[in-house]
C-alpha cells in the first residue's frame, strides 16, 4: 500500500495550486471544450486535431454487441444510413415534452414523452435527453483530462440566455450524469463577451447576436472596469440555423413540385444537402442542390437571392426580438458600440447584412463564431476555479423569463420580473379563498404572458397544515429565491402559524437526484470507478479546501476575533486535519461541516467587514 | 451595516428621493465586486452561504432603488404611510378624470399614430408626477401625500404596459 503523504500543519495543499477547470460549449449542433493554458484560452483538440465534436450520439443494437453508441464524428457518419437512432440536436428536447418542441415530426428520430418528458426510442431503449447530453459532455470530459493528465476540478457549461428553469436544470443534470462538477452555468452570449471584452480592452454598450444551429439569443451588456453587467436578454429557443436548412429544403421541394420526402432517410439527407448548399452559398453566388425524392433524383439551381427570399421570414423574426431586448434595455440602436456575432449561423452573408443595417455598423467578427463561446467559458472557469490572479472578472447576469405563480381564474401573479439581476429573491404575500381553508396549491410559471396556459409550467407544490382561519385571514409568504446559475428554488411560510413548505423546482421535467444515482449506478459512462474510493478522495479534497480557506481567512481577519470565539475554531480546524488523515469519508465530512458551522459567525462579520470597505471612502456627498 | 440594514444604508445613501442613477450603479457595481458568490467560488460553504445573502440583498435593494415608483413606496414605508394599495384607493383629486379620459382614448385609438401620441402622453403624465413625488417626499416631507402619488402611478404604469401592449399587437 501507498504510504499517505501528510504535509506539515498549516502547510497542506497550496492554495494556488492549478486546478483543471474547462469551459464547455454543449451546443445544438456541436460542442467544444476550452481551457485556459499559460495565460491564453483555447480549444482543446481530440487526437485528430479537431477541436469540435458534433453534437451527434448514436445507439447501436446491443444484441450486436460491442460498447453500444458512437458520439461525434462517427456518429455524424451515420445520420444518413442510421437516422432513426442518430440522435441530433437534442438540445432541442432538453426539459421539454414533446408537444413543446418545434417541428418535432421533422426529426429523422421518434420522440415520445415519457415521465413527463420528451425521450427518444432507439434500437436501445428510451434516452432522455440528458442522457444524451450526458454521452457528449463525458466525451469532452475524458479530452480535457487526456489533455492535462489530471482529473477535471470543474467547469463552466453554457447555456442560452433564452434558457427556462427547466432547460438550465435538464442541463446540470446531464453535467452530473458525466460525473462533471459544474461550477456555473453562463449564458452563451455573455460567455462571448467575455471572450471579446478582454481580448479588445472594450468599455461600453454591447449587442451579442448569437445565432447557433437550434437557438437564437440577443444580449444587451455593459462592460465596465471588467464588470459585464447584462441589461437585457431575449431571443427565440427554437430558431436557429437548422431552421434556414429546413426553409430552404422546403423551397427546393416546392419548385419540384414536390410535398415532401418518402422517409426519415431521405428527410435526413435533404437536411445535409440544405446545409451543404446554404454553406456554399456564403461564399459563391448560386450553388446546385442535388437530392433523391421519392426514389426520383432531383437537381435545383440555388441563388443567394433565392435563399435571401426563402428564408427572409427567420432573419426578421430576430430582429425583432433584437428591437424588443434594446427597448428591455432602454438603449436606443445608436448607444450600442459594437455588434459581437456568434454562433456558426452568423457565417451567413445574408444575417450579416440584415444585422449591419439594422445597427449601422459593420458587426465584429474577428473571433471565431464557433469557438467563441467556449473561450469565454473557459476564461470564467479559470476564475471561478481561483488560478486566475485577474481578479477584475465580474459577471452580473440577469433571468431571461419572468417568474410568477397561478392566482385564481388561470391568471399569472408575477414575482420576479424578467432581465432582474441575479442572485435574487422576491417575496409576495398570500392569502386563502374560503373559510376553514388547510392546505394551499401553488403552480410556479415561467413566461410573460398573463394566462397561465400560455405560460411554461414549471412546478407545482401544495402548503399542508395552516391552520383554519376565516378566509382571507392566513398570511403566506411565498419566496422565490434564483441562484447565480439562474435556478429556482421556492418556500412558502404561513406568516401567522409558522408553517413551512419547500421545493426545489424539478420535478416533472427534471430528473430526481434519485434517478440520477440510479442511474450513475447503473453502468453509465462515468460510474464504472469504485464510488466509495471516489467519496474519500472527494471527502479529503473538499477538507483541504476548507482548510486552507479557514486558515487564510484566519490570516487576514483574525483580528475580528475574540480570544473565546478564537479557540474553538482552531480546535475544530485540528480535528478536522486529524480526521483527514484517516480513510473513514462519512467522519471527514462530519469534521468538515462542524468546521463550516462552527466559522459561520466569522464568515459573516468577515463579509460584512468586505462590504464597509467597499463603502469606505465614498461617502454621500460624492453621490 | 448588516443584512437588515435598509436599502439607502446598503448604499451609503441618505434616505431621499432623489438620486444620482449613475453613482447607484456604480455603487452596485462596487458592492457586487465585494459580495457576488462568484468572487468566493473557491471559499468555504459558511462564507459562501454569507455571499449569496449579501449577493441576494444588494440585488434586492438596487431593484428597489433604481426604480423611482419602487422607491417612492419603499421611502413611504420607511416614513410611517404605507402604500396598501390593496385596501387604500386614495388617490390625488386629479387623477381620476385623467384615468377615465385616456381609457375612453385607448379604446378609440386606432392606428399606430394614435397609440404612439398616447405613449408620449402617458410618459409625460410619469415624468410630472415624478416631479411632484420629489417636491412631497425631499422638500415638504410629506408622506402620506407621496403615498397617494404612488398609488396613482401604479395606474399610469398598468395603463403604459396596455398601450404598449396594443403596440406590439399591430407590429410595432
Amino acid at each position: 500500500m501507498a504510504l499517505l503523504q501528510i504535509s506539515e500543519p498549516g502547510q497542506s495543499l497550496d492554495p494556488h495550486q492549478r486546478r483543471v477547470a474547462v469551459g464547455i460549449d454543449l451546443g445544438t449542433t456541436h460542442s467544444l471544450v476550452a481551457s485556459v493554458r499559460h495565460g491564453v484560452a483555447e480549444c482543446l483538440p481530440d487526437e485528430q486535431g479537431r477541436v469540435i465534436l458534433p453534437s451527434v450520439v448514436r445507439y447501436l443494437d446491443p444484441a450486436q454487441g460491442g460498447s453500444g453508441r458512437q458520439i461525434g464524428f462517427d456518429a455524424l457518419a451515420a445520420q444518413v444510413s442510421d437516422p432513426a437512432n442518430t440522435i441530433s440536436s437534442v438540445k432541442r428536447l432538453m426539459g421539454r415534452r414533446r408537444a413543446q418542441v418545434g417541428d418535432v415530426d421533422k426529426l429523422s428520430y421518434t420522440v415520445v414523452d415519457e415521465q413527463g418528458m420528451a425521450q427518444v426510442r432507439t434500437v436501445a431503449g428510451l434516452k432522455t435527453p440528458m442522457e444524451v447530453s450526458a454521452e457528449i459532455l463525458a466525451t469532452l470530459r475524458f479530452r480535457a483530462e487526456d489533455t492535462f493528465n489530471d482529473d477535471l476540478y470543474g467547469a463552466v457549461i453554457t447555456v442560452p440566455a433564452y434558457f427556462d428553469d427547466a432547460q438550465r436544470q435538464a442541463t446540470k443534470d446531464a453535467a452530473q450524469l458525466a460525473g462533471i462538477n459544474v461550477l456555473r452555468l453562463i449564458n452563451e452570449p455573455t460567455a462571448a463577451a467575455i471572450a471579446y471584452g478582454l481580448d479588445n480592452g472594450s468599455e461600453g454598450v454591447y449587442a451579442i447576436y448569437d445565432l447557433g444551429g437550434g437557438t437564437f439569443d440577443i444580449s444587451i451588456l455593459r462592460l465596465t472596469r471588467g464588470v459585464f453587467e447584462v441589461m437585457a436578454t431575449g431571443g427565440d429557443s427554437a430558431l436557429g440555423g437548422d431552421d434556414y436548412d429546413q426553409a430552404l429544403a422546403a423551397w427546393v421541394l416546392a419548385q419540384q413540385g414536390l410535398s415532401e420526402a418518402a422517409d426519415a432517410g431521405e428527410r435526413a439527407a435533404l437536411h445535409k444537402e440544405a446545409r451543404r448548399v446554404k454553406e456554399a452559398l456564403s461564399n459563391a453566388g448560386s450553388a446546385v442542390f442535388q437530392a433523391q425524392v421519392a426514389g426520383r433524383p432531383i437537381e435545383q439551381a440555388v441563388t443567394v437571392a433565392d435563399f435571401e427570399a426563402c428564408t427572409a421570414a427567420l432573419t426578421s423574426r430576430t430582429m425583432s426580438a433584437v428591437r424588443k431586448a434594446l427597448r428591455d434595455a432602454g438603449v436606443g440602436k445608436d448607444e450600442v458600440q459594437g455588434v459581437v456575432m456568434v454562433g456558426g449561423s452568423t457565417r451567413m452573408p445574408v444575417v450579416r447584412r440584415a444585422v449591419g443595417e439594422f445597427f449601422g455598423r459593420d458587426p465584429l467578427v474577428n473571433l471565431n463564431p464557433d469557438e467563441v463561446v467556449a473561450l469565454g467559458a473557459a476564461i470564467q472557469a479559470n476564475a471561478l476555479a481561483g488560478n486566475s490572479r485577474d481578479g477584475d472578472l465580474l459577471l452580473l447576469d440577469v433571468i431571461p423569463l419572468s417568474l410568477g405563480i397561478e392566482t385564481m381564474g388561470g391568471l399569472v401573479e408575477r414575482i420576479v420580473p424578467r432581465n432582474t439581476a441575479i442572485p435574487t429573491a422576491l417575496a409576495q404575500d398570500f392569502t386563502t379563498y374560503q373559510d376553514g381553508q388547510t392546505a394551499l396549491a401553488l403552480h410556479v410559471v415561467q413566461g410573460e404572458r398573463d394566462l397561465v396556459a400560455d405560460c411554461r409550467s414549471l412546478a407545482r407544490f401544495t402548503l399542508r397544515g395552516i391552520p383554519p382561519m376565516a378566509a382571507g385571514a392566513a398570511r403566506i409568504r411565498v419566496t422565490f429565491t434564483i441562484d447565480a446559475d439562474g435556478l429556482l428554488s421556492v418556500t412558502a411560510k404561513e406568516q401567522v402559524s409558522g408553517v413551512e413548505a419547500k421545493i426545489d423546482v424539478k420535478p416533472a421535467y427534471g430528473l430526481s437526484d434519485d434517478q440520477i444515482a440510479q442511474m450513475l449506478q447503473e453502468g453509465f459512462a462515468t460510474a464504472q470507478q469504485d464510488m466509495q474510493a471516489r467519496a474519500l478522495v472527494e471527502a479529503r479534497v473538499d477538507a483541504d479546501r476548507l482548510l486552507v480557506a479557514t486558515r487564510s481567512a484566519l490570516a487576514v481577519d483574525g483580528d475580528l476575533l475574540t480570544e473565546d470565539e478564537r479557540q474553538p475554531i482552531d480546535a475544530l480546524m485540528q480535528a478536522l486535519q486529524t480526521i483527514a488523515a484517516g480513510n473513514d469519508a462519512a467522519a471527514i465530512e462530519a469534521a468538515s461541516t462542524a468546521l463550516a458551522k462552527g466559522t459561520e459567525g466569522f464568515a459573516a462579520q468577515r463579509m460584512n467587514r468586505g462590504i464597509q470597505q467597499a463603502l469606505a471612502g465614498k461617502n454621500i456627498q460624492d453621490v | 451595516m448588516n443584512l437588515q440594514s435598509n436599502d439607502f444604508e446598503i448604499f451609503g445613501l441618505s434616505p431621499a428621493f432623489a438620486l444620482d442613477r449613475q453613482a447607484l450603479d456604480e455603487r452596485w457595481k462596487d458592492l457586487q465586486r465585494q459580495a457576488h458568490p462568484d468572487r468566493h467560488a473557491s471559499a468555504d460553504a459558511a462564507t459562501q452561504r454569507q455571499a449569496m445573502q449579501w449577493s441576494v440583498r444588494i440585488n434586492e435593494a438596487y431593484q428597489r432603488l433604481k426604480d423611482p415608483i419602487k422607491r417612492a413606496a419603499y421611502l413611504c414605508e420607511l416614513n410611517g404611510a404605507p402604500i396598501q394599495a390593496e385596501n387604500n384607493t386614495a388617490m390625488p383629486a386629479d387623477f381620476l378624470m385623467q384615468q377615465m379620459e385616456w381609457r375612453e382614448a385607448l379604446e378609440e385609438a386606432s392606428g399606430v399614430a394614435d397609440l404612439e401620441r398616447m405613449a408620449d402622453d402617458v410618459a409625460d403624465a410619469r415624468r410630472q408626477r415624478l416631479a411632484q413625488v420629489q417636491r412631497c417626499a425631499d422638500e415638504q416631507r410629506d408622506f402620506a401625500a407621496v403615498a397617494q402619488q404612488v398609488r396613482a402611478l401604479m395606474f399610469v404604469e398598468r395603463f403604459a404596459r396596455d398601450v404598449e401592449n396594443r403596440l406590439e399587437q399591430l407590429g410595432q
